[in-house]
C-alpha cells in the first residue's frame, strides 16, 4: 500500500478504484501487527473497524459518505468511546467499559472517520516519554531504542509508523506537541475551550485539550473543523461557532509579525541542531520579508514550577473518584472503608501518578494553600498578561517545540525535575490556554526529527494552520 | 446536674447550618432525575456514576431558587458565581469531592424574622446561602454486613443556609427552622421535609457567661431529622457544656452526633480528625454571573411571603396576629384565604370558616387546600347568605357545607332553597307565630312582664317550632320582646 500522507490522496484512489475503505483499515491492520513490539497499540478494534469500513465503502458509492470517509484514526486510551474499554494506560481503571462516547468521537463517526484502536500513553497522561504506562513503554518507531515522547506517545507513533492516517490525543502541557516532535508529524494543541472535554478522562480540567496528529495541515483543519465547536455537556467550552478551517488554508501569506523569545532560544539546555534550525528558520522568514523580533519574556523559571503546582492540584482531585468503590480495581486486600481506599490506590496507580497526585494534595493543604497554590494562580495570571502583550503586537510566537529530539528509552525516567523540563517551551500554551502546534521542520544528523512550535492568539486557529502550511512549504 | 442558679449564669449561643433540598426536576449538575423516593440506583447516568470523562453541567434552576431565597431573606446577591471543590472521600462520593461554592457565595447577608420567647420579634442575621450539590446516600442499617450505597441523591442540587450565631434558645432555633421551613414551601424550592432529609440542619452551639463579648469554643451536632431534635439537641448541649465547664474542663471543638431516643449528644469525631477539604475553584464549570435583569425577573415572579399576608390580613383586614399566623402557616391554605377575602368583604367571617370548618374538614380527611374541592365562591356565598339573614350560622355549618363537599358542583343559595334551609325572616309570617306563640302562654306573659325575663326562650323555641326552625332567631327576638313589653 501506498503511505499515504493526507486524506486527499486516499479519497482520490477510492473514486478511482485503486483502494477501498476496508483494504486500507487491512493494510493498517497488518502494518499494527507487523510493528507489535513497538506497543502502540492497546487494543485494535479489528472487527469493527472493517465492518465500518465496509458501510463507508457503501456509502461513497452510494454517494452519501461523509467528509472524513477514508479517514482512520486512533484514540489516545484517555478518550471515551461507548462500548470501549479505555484505561487511561493505568491499572486502576484496566477493563472499564465506557458508557459514552466523548463529543469529538461522536463528531469524528458522524463524518464518517473508523476508529482503528486505542494507543498506549502515560499514565493518565501523565508524563513526557510513555514510559509511565502501566501496559509497557512505546517505542518510537523511527528509532525503536528512543521514547516517542508523551503523553500521547502511542497516538504520534501510531501516525508515524503509518498504522492510521490521524490519531486523537490529549495535550496538558505538551502532550500532543511534544511526542509530535519526537515522531515527525504535525501536533496541534487548540485554544482551551475549542474542543469538548466532554469524554476525555481529566488530568488537569483547566489546561487539558484534545488535539490531533497528523502528517499534513489540511487534514489537521478537516479534524478541527469538525470537533471543534459547542457542547452542552462541557461548560466550558468557547460559544463562538468554529471556523471552516480548511477554507483558512489559502496558502498566502501576507507579511507576519512574529516572535521568538530570547529565553528559550538561548536556553541553556537547548540542543545545538535544534538552535541552529530554529535560528534558520527565523532568517528565512526574515528573508522572506516578514517581521522575525526577538521578544523578552521573564518568566521562564517559573513556567515549569507553576505548571507543576496547579495541575497536580487539579489531578489530586480529579483521580480522587478512582477509590475502588464504584468503579475499577479494587484490592482483593481491602476489607473496609479505608482499606479499600488505600490499598486499591496504592497498588492500583503507578509511581508517577502517585507523586503528582500526593503534589496536588500537599499544595492544596491548609497552610501550604497559599504559598504554592495561589502563588502559582498569580504567577499563571502574569503570564497569561505578558503573553496576551506579546500576542498583541505579533501574529505568532516561534520557538521549538523540545530543548532536543527523542532521548533514549531508560535515559531521563530517574530524575522527575529533568523529565518536567521537557515541557519547558510547551506548558506555556496551556498555561494561557492559546492554541499552538508542532511542525515537524528539523531533522538532525542521526535522523532523528524535532519540531518547531507555533503559539496563536485564542481561536485564530486557522490563521496559525495557514501559516503552519507556508512555514512547511518554504522550508 | 447542677443547681437552677448555675445554668442560669450561662448564656446559650447557636448557629444553624441548614441544607434545603431543591425541588427541581433534575440534579444540579446532571440531566437524572432529582425525584425523591425511586427504587435506589435508578437516577444515575454517567454524570452522577463520576465515571470518567464525565464533566458536570449546570441546572440554572438552582441558581433561581437560591436568588429566590436570597431576595426572600434580604441577602445581597452575588454577581460573579464561582464554584469549588471541597475534596473529600467517602463511599457515597463518586467523584471524591462535591461541587459548592467557597470564596462566593450566592447571597450575603439578610436576616430571618422569628419570635423570641417572649413573643416579641426578633431578627436573625443570615451569614451566606450557597448553591452546592448533595451526595449519596449510605445505608447502613439494611444488610447485616456491608453499608448500601444509593447514588439517586448524588448531585442533587442544595442550597446551604447559615446563620450568624444570633440564636440565643432552642425555642428561638426551633422558631428559626419553623420560619425558614415555612419560607422554603412558600418560595416552593424545598418541601421542608426533615424526616425525609430535603431539609437537613446541623448546630453549632457554644455557651458564654451572660454579658461575656467573647464567644465560647463551639460544637456542632449532627444527624438533626426534626425541628424538635434540633431543639432537644441544643438544649442538651447547652446543660453538657456548662457541666463541663463547670467541672473545670474546656469543651472541644468537636462534631457531635444526637441520638434522638436517649436525647443525648455525643462526640463523632475531634478536631484533629477534622477534615482538610482542600477547597480550590473547580476547573470544570465557569463562573455564572447574576446581573440585575436577571435578579428582576425573579423578583417579578416571587411568591407572597408569609410575612407580607400576615401584615396585610391584620392591617388590612383587621384580624387578630393569631388568626393571620394561623392562616399563613401553609402557602396555599393562605392564597385560598386570600381570594376568598376578593369575594366577600366580611375577612373576619371568612377567617372564621377557613379556620373553623374548612380546616376541620381538611384536618379529618387528611387533605391538602389543593385537594379541597369547593372554590372560594362557594364559601364567599355562604357568607353573604348568613349575611343577608337567609340561613344561619348553624344551618350554613351543619347543612349546607356537608351537603356542598357531597355536590361540590352545587351553589349554596341554590341548596339552602331547595332544601327549605333559607331562614324566615319575613315579618309578616313572623309576627302570626309569635301571636299564637303569646296566645298560649297568657300567664307566662304575665310572669314575663312581671320581671321573669329568662322567659323569652320560651317563646323563641315557640316561634321555631312553628316556623319549622326556619325563622330568623334575631328577628324574631326583637319583634317578641316589642309584642311582650308593650
Amino acid at each position: 500500500m501506498k503511505n499515504y500522507q493526507c486524506l486527499k490522496e486516499i479519497q482520490a484512489d477510492i473514486q478511482s478504484g485503486q483502494i477501498s475503505c476496508k483494504t486500507l483499515v487491512l493494510n493498517y491492520i497488518e502494518k499494527i501487527e507487523e510493528n507489535s513490539g513497538l506497543n502502540i497499540f492497546l487494543e485494535v478494534f479489528k472487527d469493527e473497524a472493517l465492518e465500518s469500513a465496509q458501510k463507508i465503502d457503501q456509502k461513497i458509492k452510494a454517494g452519501n459518505a461523509g467528509k472524513l470517509a477514508g479517514m482512520v484514526i486512533s484514540l489516545k486510551d484517555n478518550i471515551c468511546y461507548k462500548g470501549h474499554k479505555v484505561s487511561a494506560s493505568s491499572k486502576i481503571i484496566e477493563g472499564f467499559e465506557s458508557l459514552f462516547s466523548a463529543t469529538v468521537v461522536e463528531r469524528l463517526i458522524q463524518e464518517d472517520a473508523i476508529i482503528i484502536g486505542r494507543t498506549n500513553c502515560d499514565e493518565f497522561a501523565m508524563g513526557s516519554s510513555n514510559e509511565n504506562s502501566a501496559f509497557g513503554i512505546v517505542k518510537n518507531p523511527i528509532s525503536s531504542n528512543k521514547v516517542p515522547g508523551g503523553s500521547s506517545g502511542g497516538s504520534a507513533a501510531s501516525v508515524a509508523a503509518g498504522m492510521c492516517l490521524a490519531s486523537l490525543g490529549s495535550d496538558t502541557g505538551g502532550s500532543i506537541r511534544q511526542p509530535a516532535s519526537f515522531c515527525g508529524n504535525i501536533g496541534l494543541k487548540p485554544t482551551y475551550g475549542r474542543v469538548s472535554r466532554h469524554g476525555l478522562i481529566a488530568y488537569a480540567s483547566s489546561f487539558d485539550q484534545i488535539g490531533t496528529f497528523a502528517n499534513s495541515i489540511e487534514d489537521t483543519a478537516a479534524l478541527l473543523e469538525i470537533m471543534s465547536g459547542p457542547d452542552e455537556y462541557d461548560s466550558t467550552l468557547s460559544q463562538k461557532k468554529p471556523n471552516s478551517y480548511t477554507d483558512d488554508i489559502v496558502q498566502e501569506v501576507s507579511s507576519k509579525k512574529i516572535a521568538y523569545l530570547s529565553c528559550y532560544v538561548n536556553h541553556e539546555g537547548l540542543n545545538p541542531e535544534v538552535k541552529e534550525k530554529t535560528l534558520a528558520i527565523i532568517e528565512n522568514l526574515k528573508q522572506k520579508g516578514h517581521q522575525v523580533d526577538e521578544i523578552n519574556f521573564d518568566y521562564l523559571e517559573q513556567l515549569v514550577p507553576a505548571y507543576y503546582v496547579l495541575t497536580t492540584a487539579e489531578a489530586s482531585s480529579n483521580l480522587a473518584r478512582y477509590d475502588g468503590v464504584h468503579f475499577g480495581y479494587r484490592s482483593p486486600q481491602a476489607f473496609d472503608l479505608l482499606s479499600t481506599y488505600v490499598k486499591s490506590r496504592s497498588e492500583g496507580f503507578g509511581k508517577e501518578v502517585k507523586r503528582r497526585i500526593m503534589l496536588g494534595t500537599y499544595v492544596l493543604s491548609a497552610g501550604y494553600y497559599d504559598a504554592y497554590y495561589s502563588k502559582a494562580q498569580k504567577i499563571r495570571r502574569l503570564i497569561k498578561e505578558r503573553t496576551q502583550e506579546i500576542l498583541k503586537d505579533y501574529d505568532f510566537v516561534l520557538s521549538p517545540t523540545t530543548p532536543h529530539p527523542a532521548f533514549d528509552i531508560g535515559s531521563q525516567n530517574e530524575d522527575p525535575i529533568k523529565m518536567y523540563l521537557e515541557d519547558i517551551f510547551t506548558v506555556q500554551a496551556n498555561l494561557v490556554g492559546l492554541p499552538a502546534i508542532s511542525l515537524p521542520l528539523g531533522i538532525t544528523k542521526e535522523k532523528l526529527p524535532f519540531g518547531i512550535q507555533l503559539m496563536g492568539s485564542p481561536f485564530e486557529e486557522g490563521k496559525l494552520l495557514n501559516f503552519s502550511q507556508y512555514l512547511i512549504n518554504i522550508n | 446536674m447542677l443547681k437552677e442558679e448555675v445554668y442560669e449564669k450561662y448564656e446559650l449561643v447557636v448557629g444553624l447550618e441548614i441544607h434545603v433540598q431543591l425541588q427541581t426536576k433534575s440534579k444540579a449538575y446532571s440531566s437524572d432525575s432529582a425525584e425523591y423516593g425511586s427504587a435506589p440506583n435508578t437516577h444515575i447516568s454517567a454524570i452522577s456514576l463520576g465515571h470518567p470523562g464525565t464533566l458536570p453541567r449546570f441546572n440554572e434552576n438552582t441558581l433561581q431558587y437560591g436568588v429566590r431565597l436570597g431576595l426572600s431573606c434580604g441577602s445581597e446577591i452575588t454577581y460573579e458565581n464561582q464554584f469549588a471543590r471541597k475534596n473529600y472521600f467517602y463511599a457515597d462520593l463518586p467523584k471524591g469531592y462535591q461541587i459548592t461554592q467557597d470564596k462566593t457565595p450566592l447571597c450575603l447577608g439578610g436576616s430571618i424574622l422569628i419570635k423570641d420567647d417572649q413573643g416579641k420579634d426578633k431578627r436573625i442575621g443570615i451569614t451566606r446561602i450557597h448553591m452546592e450539590e448533595d451526595s449519596g446516600k449510605s445505608i447502613h442499617d439494611l444488610d447485616p454486613f456491608n453499608t448500601l450505597v444509593d447514588l439517586n441523591r448524588a448531585g442533587v442540587p442544595l442550597l446551604e443556609i447559615v446563620s450568624e450565631p444570633e440564636i440565643r434558645t432552642p425555642q428561638e432555633a426551633y422558631n428559626y427552622l419553623t420560619e425558614v421551613r415555612q419560607l422554603v414551601r412558600y418560595l416552593e424550592i424545598c418541601d421542608g421535609n426533615m424526616e425525609e432529609g430535603s431539609m437537613r440542619c446541623d448546630a453549632n452551639v457554644s455557651v458564654r457567661l451572660k454579658g461575656a463579648k467573647e464567644f465560647g469554643q463551639r460544637t456542632e451536632t449532627k444527624n438533626l431529622n426534626s425541628i424538635r431534635n434540633v431543639f432537644r439537641a441544643i438544649e442538651y448541649e447547652f446543660k453538657r457544656q456548662i457541666e463541663v465547664i463547670e467541672a473545670g474542663s474546656e469543651i472541644k471543638m468537636e462534631t457531635m452526633g444526637f441520638d434522638a431516643v436517649k436525647g443525648t449528644t455525643s462526640s463523632m469525631r475531634s478536631k484533629e480528625l477534622a477534615h482538610d477539604y482542600r477547597y480550590f475553584p473547580e476547573p470544570d464549570l465557569q463562573a455564572v454571573y447574576v446581573d440585575s435583569d436577571y435578579i428582576e425577573k425573579v423578583r417579578k415572579d416571587l411568591p407572597a411571603l408569609p410575612s407580607e399576608l400576615i401584615k396585610k390580613f391584620t392591617s388590612e383586614m383587621n384580624l387578630s396576629t393569631y388568626d393571620a399566623e394561623v392562616l399563613t402557616e401553609e402557602k396555599y391554605f393562605a392564597l385560598y384565604f386570600d381570594e376568598l377575602t376578593r369575594l366577600t368583604k366580611n375577612y373576619k367571617a371568612a377567617a372564621n370558616w377557613m379556620m373553623g370548618a374548612v380546616k376541620s374538614y381538611l384536618n379529618e380527611n387528611a387533605l391538602t387546600i389543593q385537594e379541597f374541592k369547593i372554590k372560594p365562591d362557594q364559601i364567599a356565598e355562604i357568607i353573604q347568605l348568613i349575611d343577608e339573614g337567609k340561613i344561619s350560622n348553624s344551618i350554613a355549618n351543619q347543612k349546607i357545607f356537608p351537603y356542598l363537599i357531597e355536590h361540590t358542583n352545587d351553589r349554596p343559595r341554590a341548596i339552602a332553597e331547595s332544601n327549605n334551609w333559607i331562614q324566615e325572616s319575613d315579618s309578616n309570617a313572623l309576627e302570626g307565630f309569635i301571636s299564637e306563640a303569646i296566645a298560649m302562654y297568657p300567664e307566662k306573659v304575665e310572669a314575663y312582664r312581671a320581671g321573669n325575663k329568662n322567659l323569652l326562650g320560651l317563646f323563641m323555641g315557640e316561634v321555631m317550632k312553628r316556623s319549622k326552625g326556619k325563622a330568623d332567631p334575631k328577628l324574631t327576638s326583637q319583634l317578641l320582646k316589642e309584642k311582650l313589653e308593650n
